[in-house]
């Protein structure tokens, strides 16, 4: 996995950027892939935006994990977002684990991992380090940010701070400003993180707690219904119940194979500044209690999209940006997506959800080529 | 295009600022961008056709006008448009104030009840008017306020709702309704178009 990792393609930032938490950070490292091919004019780069687990790899196959790019329904030669047509760039987070800087990096002043001493980050403080990326790149203007979950709320953070440099903006199944259930929900996790004897400690990680979290989120994710349909009250062998604490329930079995991959691939410190990240994040407090001043003069084609068994980002969450964006007279439009599928919907195969976003990349991008 | 569509584009003209509600496949909001320079924005209720739009490129958001409206600033439109739809809405009262609100100026068309066919329809059948422009059984029509011409300029009168044009749609043609052809273009015409403030 190591040398593997050596191959994740990286820019060091050389310049300082100030932290919302007041700290500053230089010479850090943003890992990044690209996908599809950019153009003479520069003009047909898409920037998308991971989620709280997500990572760079959103498209093929995950060098690091073998598995999946989280967004392979939606990126690909030919998919809703063409790699054939389009540049799409995506960079792992501050703070996050798949290379860029976050707390599983060497603290250049002590030589040790950062681990809990790596600075508060924010979701402006990502977007503004994921800018550098862009200017490296070479790239004025983007045909599109788009991004769903943590992935929308930089997505929002991106059409605030730099209005002019993107044709359109697409936050998908996410909010302004992070709900109460949501920073509870992510409290939750990151206290089974804490809770585990191992954290904090050199050499051994809190696995037992970040699986746990995991869990937890994992089930946030999905929806009654699709629980209901896949799992139901099946049981894991078929026979009978076993009058013990094993996972007598398939969905008890699904949720543990879930936390135990999870911990290989992921950092719990990581998980512990992305999640506060999200917490922190409330774009309408940001622009003095009115959202709408966060978007007030954007030219931008906004699209946006939720679905209907989205309980964690639900849509009147996603309704509130609309209104917002309305209020200034933005180019905006909503559309709430059917499916039992819950959150996760944005990563999977939901043909119309699919379907709407390629449409409004293609009709963007023919727009910007009359 | 419908004359009904090409009747409000006429009196939109170019460069203006235009919220369609109740948009359905944006046919009417296409033609306002791509022919007169309009800057166009939408309402429509039912998803696929939302889809529909923005697979055209149109800013088209899901909603019903009766909860929507509200987000919408002050005189924040030149023009306002509800394309036969106003007979469809729970309180139209309501609706009607929030365009008004809304759009420096509001076009509302009607199916005119008046029609002589509708008459004749429940005068003879003694059953409910089902014509081309009411397609529907009274168990299944989501109209449920139809109004005549008269009804509606009526209504205005009584609101204080200044009407700046009042055109009908007779067999395709489009004229204009004044206060001396009121009772003929109210039997005769399929359709009204208002230009109200």
């Amino acid at each position: 996995m190591n040398t593997e990792m050596k191959n994740i393609k990286k820019i060091i930032v050389d310049e300082t950027l100030e932290l919302d938490c007041g700290k500053t950070i230089k010479n850090f490292p943003i890992a990044y892939e690209t996908y599809g091919t950019l153009n003479k004019n520069k003009d047909n780069a898409i920037l998308a935006f991971h989620a709280l687990t997500g990572d760079q790899f959103c498209a093929n196959i995950n060098p690091i994990t073998k598995r999946e790019g989280w967004w392979t329904f939606a990126v690909g030669p030919g998919k809703a977002i063409d790699t054939n047509k389009y540049f799409v760039i995506c960079a792992n987070v501050l703070g996050g684990c798949m290379g860029s800087y976050g707390p599983k990096e060497i603290n250049p002043e002590t030589n040790k991992l950062f681990g809990t001493t790596f600075p508060v980050i924010t979701i402006r403080d990502m977007v503004r380090s994921q800018k550098y990326l862009l200017d490296y790149l070479g790239i004025k203007k983007l045909l599109s940010v788009a991004g769903g979950s943590m992935g929308g709320m930089q997505v929002l953070q991106f059409a605030a701070l730099y209005p002019e440099m993107t044709h359109s903006t697409i936050p998908i199944a996410c909010s302004a400003s992070h709900s109460a259930q949501n920073i509870a929900l992510n409290e939750l996790g990151r206290q089974a993180i804490m809770a585990d004897p191992n954290w904090k400690k050199e050499d051994s990680s809190p696995d037992k707690g970040l699986a746990v979290a995991r869990m937890a989120a994992h089930i946030t994710y999905l929806s009654k219904k699709g629980l209901e349909e896949k799992f139901g009250r099946k049981l894991q062998d078929k026979g009978s119940l076993k009058f013990s604490f094993d996972a007598d329930f398939q969905i008890e079995s699904y949720l543990r194979y879930q936390g135990a991959t999870f911990v290989d691939r992921f950092d719990a410190n990581s998980y512990l500044y992305i999640t506060r990240a999200m917490d922190y994040f409330d774009l309408e407090k940001q622009y003095k209690g009115n959202l709408s001043n966060a978007f007030k003069n954007n030219k931008s084609k906004f699209c946006i999209i939720s679905f209907s068994s989205d309980w964690l980002y639900p849509t009147i969450e996603n309704k509130e940006i609309v209104i917002a964006l309305n209020a200034c007279g933005a180019n905006v439009r909503f559309v709430e997506i059917n499916s039992d599928k819950g959150h996760d919907s944005f990563l999977l195969d939901v043909p119309d959800f699919l379907k709407t976003i390629s449409e409004f990349i293609n009709s963007t991008y023919n727009e910007i080529k009359k | 295009m419908k004359k009904e569509f090409e009747t409000i584009s006429k009196i939109i003209k170019n460069n203006k600022r235009v919220l369609d509600v109740g948009c359905g496949d944006g046919t009417l909001m296409e033609y306002l961008k791509e022919k007169q320079k309009n800057d166009v924005r939408g309402l429509e209720p039912q998803k696929n056709l939302v889809q529909k739009c923005i697979a055209k490129g149109l800013p088209v958001i899901e909603g019903d006008a009766e909860k929507e409206l509200f987000q919408f600033p002050k005189k924040s439109f030149d023009y306002v448009v509800l394309s036969q739809t106003l007979q469809a809405f729970f309180d139209p009262e309501e609706v009607l104030e929030q365009l008004l609100r809304i759009g420096k100026q509001t076009i509302v068309s009607i199916p005119n009840f008046g029609y002589w066919k509708v008459r004749l329809h429940l005068l003879f059948k003694g059953t409910m008017p089902m014509t081309k422009n009411l397609p529907n059984e009274w168990y299944n029509t989501p109209n449920l306020h139809m109004c005549t011409i008269k009804d509606f300029v009526n209504f205005c009168d009584k609101k204080n709702i200044k009407i700046d044009k009042s055109m009908c749609v007779t067999n395709e043609k489009i004229s204009e309704i004044t206060n001396k052809n009121m009772g003929y273009k109210n039997i005769f015409s399929q359709l009204g178009i208002f230009l109200i403030q």
